[in-house]
């Protein structure tokens, strides 16, 4: 499923990365670890997570991620958003909190 | 092909760097995705280690035909028990660390699940190196 439909389907807020939704995901991962994603997270996976930081970019980058959902309302830094677009990563953000999201992305890429 | 990058201690704003070099560079030489992955981790859980660890380190990269060598020397505190800092779930790492969502005790394990051969020296209250080796058939 396109990034695009479940933004839609999900009523995510993009913070960065409007141009890159097209593009193709396959599955989930959430965690607020970097070294659990860095090991177990697949290339082409969303990622949900509460973490804000730059690194999160990094490791989304390094891991070829199709973008971030963050959760309960939380807003990537400034650094995080600059990265996000010379990466062509999108972060995108939700009022849920990580649970409720996973179940429903879960139940969209099902 | 030889490569070096200085990390510094601390300094998580760069953590990463070296492994998204290295990254780009494998994948111009054209090699395996699969291979590429495992590189990237082991670099990175490496490089992180030592901005979260180390006063400062060096990574030195070496790409040959049939591999790609990694040594990766720290000025640090040491680990007192090599056994233990390989535990999973195992970290030494500050709460600030932890709070940015490193520190889980997953670095070390994900450099060994991902290398083909992984070797530690360390040296209390000096630092230590790491040597990791990726063969790339």
């Amino acid at each position: 499923m396109k990034l695009k439909e479940i933004k839609e389907k999900l009523d995510l807020k993009v913070f960065s990365g409007e141009s890159e939704l097209d593009k193709e995901v396959i599955g989930g991962y959430t965690s607020d670890l970097l070294s659990d994603v860095m090991g177990h997270a697949n290339e082409g996976q969303l990622w949900i997570t509460l973490q804000t930081h730059k690194n999160v970019m990094g490791v989304a980058s390094l891991k070829d991620l199709a973008g971030i959902i963050l959760v309960k309302g939380f807003t990537p830094d400034a650094d995080t958003v600059a990265l996000s677009k010379s990466e062509g990563i999108p972060i995108l953000g939700t009022e849920m909190e990580a649970f409720e999201l996973s179940g429903k992305l879960y139940n969209l890429l099902n | 092909m030889y490569f070096e990058y200085k990390v510094v201690g601390g300094d998580f704003t760069i953590a990463g760097v070296a492994s998204s070099q290295v990254k780009k560079t494998l994948k111009q030489l054209g090699i395996d995705s699969s291979i590429i992955k495992r590189v990237v981790v082991a670099l990175y859980e490496a490089e992180v280690n030592v901005v979260a660890h180390a006063y400062e380190g060096v990574i030195y990269v070496d790409i040959k035909g049939d591999g790609i060598k990694l040594k990766v020397e720290d000025k640090g505190p040491g680990i007192p028990d090599v056994s233990l800092a390989m535990t999973k779930g195992f970290s030494t790492a500050s709460s600030s660390v932890r709070e940015m969502g490193f520190g889980a005790g997953m670095g070390l394990p994900n450099i060994s699940d991902n290398a083909d051969s992984f070797r530690i020296e360390t040296v209390v209250d000096k630092g230590t190196t790491l040597h990791i080796e990726i063969k790339f058939h």
